[in-house]
């Protein structure tokens, strides 16, 4: 869906994706590292388990949510990746764990 | 708390930037907050840590935002970046924020407050518009400005106003073209732009709007006079359909952008008790602010796109205006030296919004854009069409709140803010009232979502702990 342009030299970050290992460029918002590395859907609704992606990029339509390091509904284009991330992308409903 | 500011700026766009250099720099002690990791605003994005070393995909406006970071950073104000505001109150003494940085709440104290907290992009509610593969232009652009990164395979832009061609253009210089530009923009609009023609051709605009067409028309096919648009797709958006006077046609497509136009950004303010007055020519709402940026509310100033559309260097004078008047109402500069400082700013802003009109008359959103058909969802996070709205109203709800209680529109994460809009302009043709006599939705706090965790630990007195307990 998306290209990075050859005169990008920022160094690469490694995270994981749903277990999965993608590259990133450092300064990249988890957004972005999604949509690059063609991670779609990044969820599911919770309404009618629709697929999403992310769509305005700057924090105001909440599509965009994941989960990162254990802390869900997180604003993947608000976070900036770092070496070692865990990200999952969140399907349907969230499940209250017991305890 | 003891910490009290004389001036918190809220935002770092332009609007922000300025205002927290105009106040800091007249000796007040200010604070500028940003949820972004750097400061620019959408408009500057990424401009602190941009992939780009040389301005020939973005284009000289883009690197502008430079000369804003260096004066920023001499100016004396502290920036706390990567904080979220949730929210604002004014009390008889002074302002009160809610702030959320690195999982961590606090409440902050200022005595006067700038909201430069900017505009978004108008909703373009039309069938498939949820699908993944369609973002908005300025997400996009967003992507290109931060990461370098643009469309791989088949884009398609749709909608109307400067920014659609503005980046077609940016992808045509970053050697990736999109495969069609579909113009939304109504052919009478043509007509009552007109009417602003000499002062368009006298402003800066004009050279730079027939360049930019120019530019864009040699490389790009482009659509006119679209009345209709719907995406198609299961899992993501592979096709697009749109109507002209000639019919309906389709296209296979990788990625749909979309863009109608930027609307102010309400949420914070309009939370506060700020009042907000409906613009007609932009069809948005906008702050009601003095020539200062003074809001209705005693300590709030509201700035720069977030209060009403007129562009980068426009928010930038106007946040100049409202951080003079904060160090000013804050005790740091009397009228005079206020009054002299903000001379050139004042003859500035007369020639910036020259030409303003007839962007605005020309590049309004089409009606059937921004108010949709039944099957089109206008809510994305609760997942409601124009349909459930137009039952609920035959239900009985005749406000933006009621209509939240029949059909859950507006209660989602985004709360409210990606429909608002739409919700005010859905009932008020509906129902054949004025938005302003339909008003907005009225955003509560937490006006973001914050974890129940970090509010609780917000240091409390004795008294705030028991004033909602009785014992």
């Amino acid at each position: 869906m998306f290209r990075r342009l050859p005169e990008d030299a920022r160094p690469i970050i490694r995270l994981s994706v749903d277990g999965r290992d993608i590259e990133a460029r450092r300064g990249d918002s988890v957004a972005v590292a999604l949509l690059a590395a063609n991670v779609i859907p990044t969820r599911t609704t919770p309404v009618s388990a629709a697929p999403r992606a992310p769509f305005c990029m700057m924090g105001v339509c909440f599509d965009c949510l994941v989960e990162i390091d254990g802390i869900g509904s997180q604003q993947a284009c608000l976070v900036r990746v770092r070496e070692g991330m865990q990200v999952a992308t969140q399907r349907g409903a969230r499940r209250l764990d017991p305890g | 708390m003891s910490d009290v500011f004389d001036v918190i700026v809220i935002g770092a766009g332009p609007a922000g930037m300025a205002a927290a250099c105009s106040a800091a720099s007249n000796g007040a002690q200010t604070l500028l907050l940003d949820e972004n990791a750097g400061p620019g605003g959408q408009i500057y994005r990424a401009i602190a840590a941009s992939p780009f070393r040389s301005g020939r995909v973005l284009g000289h406006a883009y690197w502008v935002g430079e000369n804003w970071i260096n004066r920023l950073r001499r100016s004396g104000a502290a920036h706390r970046p990567r904080t979220t505001v949730w929210s604002l109150r004014a009390s008889g003494n002074g302002v009160e924020i809610g702030t959320l940085s690195d999982g961590v709440a606090q409440l902050l104290r200022a005595r006067q407050v700038v909201v430069a907290t900017g505009a978004m992009e108008r909703p373009m509610p039309v069938p498939g518009w949820t699908l993944p593969g369609v973002m908005t232009v300025g997400a996009v652009q967003t992507l290109l400005k931060s990461s370098a990164l643009v469309p791989h395979g088949e884009a398609v832009l749709a909608g109307t106003g400067p920014l659609l061609y503005l980046f077609a253009r940016q992808l045509v210089a970053a050697g990736a073209p999109p495969a069609l530009v579909l113009d939304t923009t109504p052919r009478a609009n043509r007509l009552r732009a007109l009417a602003h023609l000499p002062s368009f051709i006298a402003s800066r605009y004009f050279f730079k709007g027939i360049g930019l067409l120019a530019a864009v028309s040699r490389r790009v096919p482009i659509v006119r006079g679209v009345e209709a648009l719907a995406i198609a797709g299961t899992d993501r958006a592979n096709a697009i359909r749109w109507r002209t006077e000639a019919g309906w046609q389709e296209r296979r497509c990788d990625l749909v952008l979309l863009h109608q136009g930027v609307v102010p950004n309400i949420d914070l303010w309009s939370s506060a008790g700020c009042r907000a007055v409906w613009n007609e020519a932009q069809a948005c709402w906008h702050a009601e602010i003095d020539s200062w940026g003074q809001s209705s509310e005693a300590g709030i100033l509201v700035a720069g796109d977030g209060a009403g559309i007129g562009g980068a260097e426009v928010a930038a004078i106007r946040g100049v205006l409202a951080g003079l008047q904060a160090a000013h109402l804050c005790g740091c500069l009397d009228s005079g030296s206020r009054d002299l400082q903000s001379r050139p700013a004042f003859q500035a802003l007369a020639r910036l919004l020259r030409g303003r009109d007839f962007l605005d008359a020309a590049f309004l959103a089409p009606a059937w854009s921004r108010v949709p058909e039944a099957d089109t969802l206008v809510c994305r996070c609760e997942e409601v069409t124009m349909g459930d709205l137009v039952a609920a109203m035959r239900d009985g709800a005749s406000g933006p709140a009621s209509l939240k209680t029949f059909s859950r529109c507006g209660m989602g994460p985004c709360q409210g803010r990606q429909c608002g809009l739409t919700v005010t302009e859905a009932l008020a043709a509906t129902l054949d009232r004025t938005p302003t006599e339909i008003g907005h939705f009225r955003p509560r706090p937490p006006v973001r979502p914050i974890p129940l965790g970090a509010l609780a630990t917000i240091p409390a007195t004795d008294e705030e702990t028991t004033s909602v307990v009785r014992l």
